[in-house]
């Protein structure tokens, strides 16, 4: 009889633990002992993607460091719901300055840092896509061309959500915002305008760039890790669902998350010293239409006369495909 | 005060925000019932058993296995898995090889000499079985493990019943029955072989039973009117497959026809192959979707040489060996009916394997009895009409398979030891069936079912072999993992990793999880992630 490869096909490596694999194995947030850097008592929306990323990110960036890092906060829904004065759910080092700036604050605290000479404190920025792919972009940019020793977490829920849901330049085609509401001929953001900023980042040719998914905490978890390996500035971009900005139900957070990567719409890549090397492939393929469908933000696409509009959102999934190469066997 | 300017407020932890107020859907955990335990007919704990085999601890897999079923390696040979066939993992892939990785851990306790917990405390009652096959065996087992006194009264030369007299060795060898049969009268069950009770009444009397558990099966073959003449060598099934554990091999001849649609009759055919019969040749009146024997036993049949005429009857035995064959067309109702034509087919012998009925001898003046269609009409409780006389297994209503005759033998045990203490047995309430919707597929990997391995074609018409292998440790272990543990929680920490909120404490292993309701918001998405249903969202009360 052939031989089979014995894996935990029950468990998988997909699920968050796995009472099979050794401790060393699993992933951080099996922990019971985990940092919890975002703790309980915050203030996001029932089924935040954000918060869950956030913890997912920081506690993976603990587990790497030691406990030793700061993390600097861009303003947004992540700095609001998280530190009402007087309280806040951090449970590490961590300010908060302006909208804009946070990029060019951690450079500056990773400059403090290599002044006092303590090398073993590492710098976190983080900020939701308003916050860093409009406003902070300039200090982004500047960091990354700089190289300074900062890795930056850019959690991606696609619009303003915490001023209330208006359009950002990574809002995705179609999508209602308060800005670019669901009326007209052509409901919806624009098609064709925005920035990728995970291949800007790759442009700047940094030590390290990646995308990550709350939907996938392992490869969320590894890229982060990998992170932390380099010095010099290092982005990562992580999608985050909003169930209140999208319209999609809190229950289904994660499963959203899922059918962007699964439909191709959100590609999972890494790229080092400028080079994409490696992309997270598809496992199940699924219709972008299922992953629209989820959210009321594009309910419009879903009425007669949205097919043409639907099409093309499929074929913006299918080149990522071939663009990433996420199809196939892997991870 | 010596706060900085503006500044009027300690800085505190966002622990004090008890976001718990904002929920209006509670997380709770369930356990469902997974598919497979409720297809069980012999009540198994399946996803249960399973759970300990993934871990590789086969030891502690097989001893909750055999808390309801004391004889696994019979039952990974014999048992036609109900519990596969509603396996939700048949809906992503293929239904886990529930029945392979019993037979493997059947045969483990074998090879490691595995024995039976010991009975408890003895009660001072004593309880007759009369039968030892499958459903007797299990009813003593029972029985016995709660303390009674149990004695077998076998009517045949061993125990087994229909295992040993109507399952021909190739599908169960006889060493692997013998020491399953053994280890439970390790436990110190009494048996006597080739007695036949003719009265129960008086033997329960003569004893000192304070109940009776009767399971004599169903072993008198069923005759049809077919018209021959005296050269006619015409015999019933039961009594050929009842002949291959005698000393003289049953002697069917090279040409041998087989009549009925039945596993018995593929039983039959089967073993007139390995006999030595260049032809077997099954007649049945139906065709193929119809044939109430399972389709894989057919195709193995089939696989070795079996030849089956479907939509025929057999009209008469002319000679010494000639059939007429009559065919048969299907009616709007799917009925068969008569065609007109006919054929001849030459056989030496002709084996009728027309089902079963029940010797109910001993049960000759038992008042309060109800027999209907040849069988004992028992309560919900498998009592008869008869005060302390139960029944059980192929004399009763039912299906009959060896797991079903177990199952009974379980109950029985369970509802006798209850009558015994002037109680009654109620069933604990089921779970609702965890059901495929109620899973998260996605965290599944693929994993194909594994096929095991059959004896090569040769061998399987020439000797009793057993056809088909078990898997090894390496392959057993792979099929057990690919349990989903529908409804059942087994510790995946998705809940705990997957909540915004953080409100989900992990126990520690072996205790799971607990939610922190003071700051769960209930969004739910621990149940929507919850790869196998253990969490159902509930409206709160207030």
């Amino acid at each position: 009889m052939e031989m089979q490869t014995v894996r935990f096909y029950q468990t998988g490596t997909f699920t968050v633990g796995n009472r099979l694999l050794a401790p060393h194995e699993r992933s951080v947030q099996a922990e019971a002992q985990r940092a919890n850097a975002l703790t309980s008592g915050h203030r996001a929306c029932q089924g935040c993607g954000e918060a869950l990323g956030a913890r997912y990110a920081i506690d993976a960036a603990m587990r790497a460091t030691g406990g030793k890092i700061v993390a600097v906060n861009a303003t947004g829904c992540l700095e609001v719901f998280s530190t009402p004065y007087p309280e806040t759910s951090w449970q590490i080092p961590w300010i908060h300055s302006l909208f804009g700036n946070a990029a060019a604050v951690a450079s500056g605290v990773a400059a403090a840092m290599r002044r006092k000479g303590t090398d073993d404190v590492r710098v976190i920025a983080q900020g939701g896509d308003g916050g860093t792919t409009d406003i902070g972009f300039g200090c982004l940019s500047g960091m990354f061309e700089r190289n300074d020793d900062v890795l930056y977490l850019c959690y991606d829920n696609e619009a303003y959500m915490n001023t209330g849901v208006q359009r950002s330049s990574a809002t995705p085609p179609a999508a209602r915002t308060a800005t670019t509401p669901a009326m007209g001929p052509e409901p919806g953001n624009v098609f064709g305008t925005g920035k990728n900023v995970p291949l800007i980042a790759v442009a700047h040719q940094i030590p390290y760039v990646a995308t990550a998914s709350v939907a996938n905490l392992r490869d969320l978890e590894y890229k982060v890790t990998r992170a932390m390996e380099f010095r010099g500035a290092r982005y990562v971009h992580i999608h985050v669902p909003c169930p209140l900005g999208w319209g999609s139900a809190p229950a289904d957070t994660i499963k959203v998350a899922r059918a962007a990567v699964e439909s191709g719409l959100f590609p999972l890549f890494e790229a080092v010293n400028g080079e994409i090397v490696s992309s997270t492939k598809i496992r199940r393929r699924t219709p972008t239409a299922d992953y629209l469908r989820l959210q009321k933000r594009f309910a419009h696409l879903f009425q007669p006369g949205g097919e043409a509009r639907l099409a093309h959102i499929q074929a913006i999934a299918e080149r990522n495909i071939v663009k990433f190469g996420l199809e196939g066997t892997g991870a | 005060m010596d706060k900085p300017f503006a500044i009027t407020l300690d800085v505190g932890t966002s622990l004090a925000n008890k976001t718990g107020s904002w929920r209006t859907t509670r997380p709770v955990y369930v356990d469902r019932l997974p598919p497979c335990n409720d297809a069980c007919p012999a009540g198994e704990n399946v996803q249960g058993w399973l759970f300990h085999a993934e871990a590789g601890d086969y030891e502690a897999a097989w001893r909750l296995l055999v808390r309801d079923n004391p004889m696994p390696a019979v039952m990974g040979r014999v048992c036609y898995h109900p519990c596969e066939g509603a396996c939700n993992r048949g809906t992503i892939d293929a239904a886990v090889g529930i029945n392979s990785v019993e037979r493997f851990l059947g045969d483990l306790a074998i090879r490691r000499g595995w024995r039976l917990d010991a009975p408890a405390e003895s009660t001072g009652k004593r309880v007759l079985v009369v039968g030892a096959g499958p459903s007797g065996l299990s009813a003593a087992y029972h029985l016995r493990r709660a303390g009674h006194a149990v004695k077998i009264v076998e009517a045949g030369p061993a125990a087994g019943g229909m295992m040993r007299f109507g399952i021909p060795k190739y599908r169960l060898p006889r060493d692997v029955l013998d020491t399953e049969i053994r280890r439970i009268l390790d436990i110190g069950v009494e048996i006597e072989l080739n007695r036949k009770v003719t009265d129960v009444r008086a033997e329960r009397e003569a004893g000192g039973f304070d109940a009776a558990f009767l399971a004599v099966g169903a072993h008198i073959g069923k005759r049809a009117y077919i018209p021959a003449g005296a050269a006619a060598r015409i015999v019933d099934a039961v009594s050929v497959l009842r002949g291959m554990e005698g000393e003289e091999k049953p002697m069917l001849g090279r040409r041998v026809v087989v009549y009925g649609g039945g596993n018995t009759a593929i039983d039959v055919a089967r073993t007139a192959k390995r006999l030595g019969a260049t032809e077997a040749i099954i007649v049945y009146r139906r065709t193929r979707e119809k044939m109430p024997a399972h389709d894989f036993e057919v195709e193995e049949a089939l696989q070795e040489g079996v030849l089956i005429k479907w939509l025929s009857t057999i009209k008469n035995v002319a000679g010494e060996a000639t059939l007429t064959v009559e065919k048969m067309a299907l009616d709007d109702k799917g009925y068969p009916q008569p065609t007109g034509e006919f054929e001849t087919l030459e056989a030496d012998s002709l084996v009728l394997a027309l089902g079963q009925d029940v010797d109910l001898s001993l049960l000759d003046g038992v008042p309060g009895l109800v027999i209907r269609d040849g069988v004992v009409e028992v309560g919900p409780n498998m009592m008869t009409g008869h005060p302390g006389i139960f029944a059980g297994g192929d004399m009763v209503p039912s299906e009959r398979t060896v797991t079903v005759a177990v199952g009974h033998g379980k109950q029985a045990a369970r509802h006798i030891d209850a009558w015994l203490s002037g109680g009654e047995w109620r069933p604990p309430a089921r779970h609702e069936i965890a059901k495929a919707e109620n899973l998260n597929p996605w965290y599944y990997a693929d994993a194909p079912k594994t096929v095991r391995p059959m004896l090569d074609a040769l061998r399987r018409t020439s000797t009793f072999d057993e056809v088909q292998g078990g898997l090894d440790e390496g392959n057993a272990l792979f099929e057990a993992r690919r349990c989903l543990s529908c409804g059942n929680c087994f510790e995946c920490d998705n809940c705990y990793g997957v909540c915004p909120d953080n409100a989900v404490i992990k126990l520690g292993e072996g205790r799971r999880y607990r939610f922190n309701l003071d700051y769960c918001k209930g969004c739910g998405i621990c149940a929507s992630e919850c790869p196998c249903g253990a969490i159902r969202m509930e409206p709160e009360r207030n």
